[in-house]
């Protein structure tokens, strides 16, 4: 029972859900596993998986943004709104994620300075950054972003020598970056401790605040780059774009093991998480199966994220206590 | 324990706590008119602008806008009570209005029957929902996130491009979206009655108040001997219910379904609450404040046409108004935790 809970848990199951669905994937489908198809599947989710390495530290903080596909079209408008005025695309860039900051500063200071709870802040800034998304553009749609930007956004281009999107490239050096931070640095123990009781970690001396209002400018600095990555790869700016997005972005952190309730996790089982999903997706293309059971997929495995754990903890704690049952037995037989 | 319980309350603590809980009253219902107020504003400033905003056409389009929100708001209220979320129910207002269109097309079922599917088909649905958050253990928001994808998901595949249309839709369910009674659409006193009923539920029954025990402390309710995980399966039932009703009464308004009818409402019935005042952290709020943040919603938006304001600004107001909604929520709460805290002092 120990073994089994100690090696077996849910991100590591994940892990290699992932690498079977990649196994049976090469196995069944033709034009699955070549490198054109690969960089595709991980260019489709290199948003998702772009925003899921922030929004890893503020779950496991017990704090949520659902602002971010938002505050991403809301970049997106900007950079817009701002090439059709004639900026400098050198220039439109710094300017987006400084609306990407500020939007996460606004975030964070309600919740840290104002004490209100991140979920009702967040669906808050999700309707006004989204709102101000199509004030800034309207329901235009600016298209002619210059060829050599687009390039690099796009997965056709990729790393040379690799069959890696430069976007991919440029998420897992920060992967492996924030999972440096997450797990080796006092930074990322004092995430968990105030996910997993922040007046504790206040009385030890944690400044959770001034941490958590980090946390929300970082993540609304990471929507907004993921909003100018979307724009080019898609060769398009508009308000709505990634409409939605940010339940597909907590659906992969919390598929890949992150609890809800803050305090556990691992940020390797959230990249699972958004691979996961963006494989099986491609997978599921591949194989003409339609988007409406692709999009019951992720539910089923959404529920099965919660619900797996949970039980298998149950049955855990159910042999342990008949074994302890069992040898109570003869104990008292005996006397 | 018990010992302790059955003592007498001195005389004086049962008197602070009278004013203590008038205090308490008087903010909550500060709260309810200040919405209360802000709507009244807003529809006066609105007529005076353009006097055809309150007009007889004007009156019954506001609340015929407004009747599905405030029933979906009423629902979610009452699972948000429990400090819990139900996000699924748009994509369940989409499944019934989509099954309930299904079912009648080219029929002449009558409008109970349909009501009644869409009840029943939104319960199952909630049960669903409600079984897994109360005896799985697993936190709502990701359980009904789940939920959401697969009742969308289901929606979507069963309907796969297919839509209802009006013309096949019997007239006895049309009638329900479009007739009225002494000049007031059907819609609204449905809405008004299920928000009487409701609120009048949780105000007075025991397990009505129980809800909002279960929200203020799980444990302690636990501990106090209140049936959680059946109250938490009740009140997701009847969130499931609502939505099926509201997915009936949708066919019924509007005729023709699509497969994503809903989608993305899960997010503006929520807001809805959360202006409304009830506290997305349990245990407080009422009915009557998330219908009339329903009905502030509904009417910013239709002010806004009716004003020629650009479109694009009404999320943007929207969202401003969320923010300042719960920034006064907890100001208002501050304020109160201090004053109860000073005048127990005393």
């Amino acid at each position: 029972m120990t073994a089994l809970t100690k090696y077996l848990r849910w991100d590591t199951a994940v892990g290699i859900l992932l690498i079977a669905v990649f196994l049976a994937g090469s196995g069944t489908t033709e034009g699955f596993a070549n490198t054109d198809n690969l960089s595709a599947a991980l260019g489709d989710v290199s948003e998702i998986a772009l925003i899921a390495l922030p929004m890893t530290l503020l779950v496991v903080a017990g704090q949520v943004d659902l602002s971010v596909a938002s505050m991403l079209g809301l970049s997106s408008a900007l950079a817009g709104s701002l090439w059709q005025a004639g900026f400098a695309f050198e220039l439109i860039v710094p300017l987006c994620l400084l609306a990407g900051a500020v939007g996460g500063l606004l975030n964070g200071w309600l919740v840290t300075r104002v004490g209100l709870p991140s979920l009702a802040v967040t669906i808050g800034t999700l309707t006004l950054y989204r709102g101000l998304a199509s004030v800034i553009l309207g329901d235009e749609a600016v298209a002619d972003f210059p060829e050599t930007y687009a390039r690099y956004a796009a997965y056709t281009e990729t790393v040379p020598g690799t069959f890696v999107p430069y976007p991919v490239a440029l998420f897992a050096v920060l992967a492996v970056g924030t999972a440096i931070a997450l797990h080796c640095t006092g930074f990322g123990r004092s995430l968990f401790a105030i996910g997993a009781q922040e007046d504790a970690a206040w009385f030890a001396g944690i400044r959770v605040k001034r941490l958590k209002l980090v946390l929300f400018v970082v993540s609304g600095l990471v929507a907004s780059f993921a909003g100018i990555v979307y724009t080019l790869r898609y060769g398009s700016a508009r308000a709505d774009n990634g409409l939605g997005l940010e339940l597909v972005v907590i659906a992969s952190v919390l598929l890949g093991g992150v609890d809800f309730d803050g305090g556990k996790g691992t940020l390797g089982g959230a990249v699972a998480g958004v691979l996961l999903i963006g494989l099986l997706t491609n997978l599921l293309t591949l194989n003409d199966i339609s988007n409406e059971i692709q999009v019951i997929v992720t539910g089923l495995l959404l529920v099965a994220s919660v619900l797996t754990p949970r039980l298998i903890a149950v049955l855990a704690e159910r042999r342990h206590r008949r074994k302890a049952a069992e040898e109570s037995v003869p104990v008292s037989a005996a006397i | 324990m018990t010992t302790t319980l059955d003592k007498p309350t001195p005389e004086t603590g049962a008197e602070e706590g009278r004013s203590a809980r008038s205090l308490v009253d008087a903010v909550f219902r500060a709260r309810e008119i200040a919405i209360g107020g802000a709507l009244a504003l807003l529809v006066l400033g609105t007529w005076i602008a353009n006097p055809g905003f309150l007009d007889d056409q004007g009156i019954k389009d506001l609340l015929l806008n407004s009747s599905i929100l405030v029933l979906l708001a009423v629902g979610q209220s009452v699972v948000v009570i429990t400090r819990n979320i139900d996000l699924s129910v748009g994509s369940v207002v989409g499944l019934t209005a989509f099954a309930c269109g299904h079912f009648v097309s080219g029929t002449d079922h009558s409008a109970p029957t349909v009501v009644l599917l869409g009840i029943a088909l939104g319960t199952v649905c909630g049960l669903v929902s409600g079984a897994l958050v109360s005896f799985g253990r697993v936190p709502a928001l990701v359980v009904t996130l789940g939920m959401l994808y697969i009742i969308q998901g289901i929606d979507h595949a069963w309907a796969h491009g297919e839509q209802i249309n009006a013309v096949n839709v019997p007239d006895g369910v049309l009638a329900l979206g479009s007739g009225s009674v002494l000049g007031i659409p059907y819609l609204p006193l449905i809405s008004a009655a299920v928000l009487a009923a409701t609120g009048y539920f949780l105000r007075t029954y025991r397990s009505g108040r129980e809800l909002y025990a279960i929200g203020s402390s799980p444990d302690a309710a636990r501990l106090a001997g209140i049936p959680v995980r059946r109250r938490i399966l009740a009140a997701y039932a009847f969130s499931g219910a609502i939505a099926g009703f509201a997915g009936a009464l949708w066919l019924a308004r509007f005729g023709t379904v699509v497969a994503d009818a809903a989608n993305g409402w899960e997010l503006t019935v929520v807001s809805a609450v959360v202006v409304g005042g009830v506290a997305i952290t349990g245990g407080t709020g009422s009915v009557w404040g998330a219908a009339l943040g329903a009905l502030l919603l509904t009417t910013i938006g239709s002010a806004l046409v009716v004003l020629k304001v650009d479109s694009f600004w009404q999320q943007a107001i929207t969202g401003v108004l969320l923010l300042a909604a719960i920034t006064t929520d907890r100001v208002l709460q501050v304020r109160t935790t201090s004053a109860l805290r000073k005048r127990s002092r005393r």
